[in-house]
């Protein structure tokens, strides 16, 4: 919502070409994001865990009313996207539809990459599974939370503004919805596991499309939330996730 | 000749109103193996982890004459002071490989030493080598002792501080790991040794003080504390 939002108001400042505002948009969002540690997340350091999440849902609360207030009905978004729409092996698609599977493919492979090989990623790992024991190798902890807020407060980004050129409506709600399918994807994939995650959002892309085509299409969410509920009965840890991992 | 690498001077450390540590003071000097016994609670943890910034303290602490103070405890490691924690504290969902080169963060930039150092290690522990690409929470207790010194090495401190390496290991591997440690040492790195069991600590060690309930009771040779009468009595079990 943020990043759909900051996208918005970008173009309608300056008319900057969809790339470039995409990245702009992430800085933004990034810069968000690592502010948010800082202020709810960092104080709350020592907290008991569900402390975590309290605090996210009241973030969330937060960033979602001061846009309400800001901008009470929802808003156009214009398409910075030159879409064309041509047929393949019988299955209609436009380019803007491959564009967001392209740049959301190069962000995931990315993701993963930083996260396995890199040492910031190796630092991250090791301060997800026992952050009282990193700052012994000389790891500056608050770093590298900051560092990974930020990377996910621009992929977040990155996510809005891909989204509101495919459904080009922006509204202060327009996050919650989806914010709570990211969840139950990552519920699903297993907490803690970057691939699981993806592999839960198609998994949760493709139940929720076939729900629509086969039942009617109200069922949609109803399947789709049985679908958790039935994977933390027999999965608790989800599809990838192991029970020693936790997240930042 | 004998240059002071670590002085710690009138330490105190506490938990709330409980005292861990009643205001000791030591020095390490270089090149040496330094070891302080004793009991369960006695306050050996507590000094260790008030030595690298983990704990507040009250006193001061001098590596190679730069008080500590301030210093938070990953600019302790820059500074040249490894710590091995107690329990090993190997990071599990890591590989033995990932878990060395994050023993080697602060130079991190040196790409051809740290692979050296890779080496190194593994020629004091082959069994790392072995197992550089297995998760390390899948190790076994001594091993993952032996990744624990390895990652600390990786710092390239000069003063090596150690927390009970030889807890709940089985005879053969604490006598495998005593004689790595005496061969870093021989290498120039100094040791600051905490242990339980005292008749090991005091035959490795060069110096040693022995700490009951936060206080130093007994300091000196530790030739002369294995002979001690209370020592004996106390802790070797004579």
């Amino acid at each position: 919502m943020v990043g759909a939002f900051a996208c918005l108001l970008l173009v309608s400042l300056v008319p900057l070409p969809f790339i470039v505002a995409l990245l702009a948009v992430m800085v933004i969002t990034a810069v968000l994001g690592a502010l948010i540690e800082r202020v709810a997340y960092r104080p709350l350091r020592q907290a008991p865990r569900v402390s975590a999440i309290i605090t996210a849902l009241g973030c969330g609360l937060v960033i979602q009313n001061t846009t309400l207030s800001l901008s009470p009905y929802a808003r156009p978004m214009p398409r910075l996207f030159e879409s064309r729409t041509f047929e393949f092996a019988g299955v209609t698609l436009n380019s803007l539809q491959l564009f967001i599977i392209g740049v959301s493919g190069v962000l995931m492979l990315g993701l993963d990459f930083v996260i396995r090989k890199t040492d910031w990623g190796i630092a991250l790992r090791a301060t997800a599974s026992d952050r009282a024991t990193v700052p012994l190798m000389g790891v500056p902890v608050n770093r590298v939370i900051s560092l990974t807020f930020a990377v996910g407060g621009a992929l977040a980004g990155a996510a809005g503004v891909l989204y509101s050129q495919a459904y080009p409506v922006v509204g202060a709600a327009m996050g919650a919805l989806i914010g709570w399918k990211a969840f139950v994807a990552a519920v699903i994939g297993g907490i803690g596991s970057i691939r699981g995650a993806v592999l839960g959002g198609y998994i949760l892309g493709v139940v929720e499309v076939t729900t629509v085509v086969v039942l009617p299409s109200t069922w949609r969410d109803l399947i789709a939330y049985s679908l958790l509920l039935v994977i933390l009965i027999f999965k608790p840890n989800g599809l990838l996730g192991s029970a020693a991992q936790q997240k930042v | 000749m004998s240059e002071v690498v670590l002085s710690v001077g009138n330490l105190t450390v506490g938990y709330g109103d409980i005292r861990a540590v009643k205001g000791i003071s030591f020095e390490v000097q270089a090149g040496e193996i330094f070891t302080l016994i004793g009991a369960n609670g006695a306050g050996k943890t507590s000094t260790l982890r008030a030595l690298s910034g983990m704990l507040r303290y009250g006193g001061t602490v001098c590596l190679n004459g730069r008080d500590l103070r301030g210093l938070a405890a990953e600019e302790i490691v820059t500074a040249g002071l490894a710590h091995v924690p107690e329990g090993r504290r190997v990071f599990g969902p890591l590989t033995v490989l990932e878990n060395l080169k994050l023993g080697a963060w602060i130079r991190r930039s040196q790409r051809a030493a740290v692979a050296a150092d890779l080496e190194r290690m593994f020629t004091f522990f082959p069994r790392l080598h072995e197992r550089r690409d297995q998760l390390a929470g899948t190790l076994s207790g001594g091993e993952q002792q032996m990744l624990a010194v390895a990652r600390a090495l990786m710092s390239q401190a000069r003063l090596l501080v150690l927390d009970e390496p030889s807890m709940g290991l089985a005879p053969k591997l604490v006598k495998e790991i005593y004689a790595v440690l005496r061969e870093i040492n021989r290498e120039g790195v100094t040791l600051l040794l905490v242990e339980q069991n005292a008749n090991l600590a005091l035959r490795l060690a060069d110096r040693a003080a022995v700490l009951e309930t936060g206080v130093i009771t007994l300091a000196g040779e530790s030739a002369a504390l294995l002979q001690d009468a209370r020592v004996r009595e106390a802790y070797l079990g004579a």
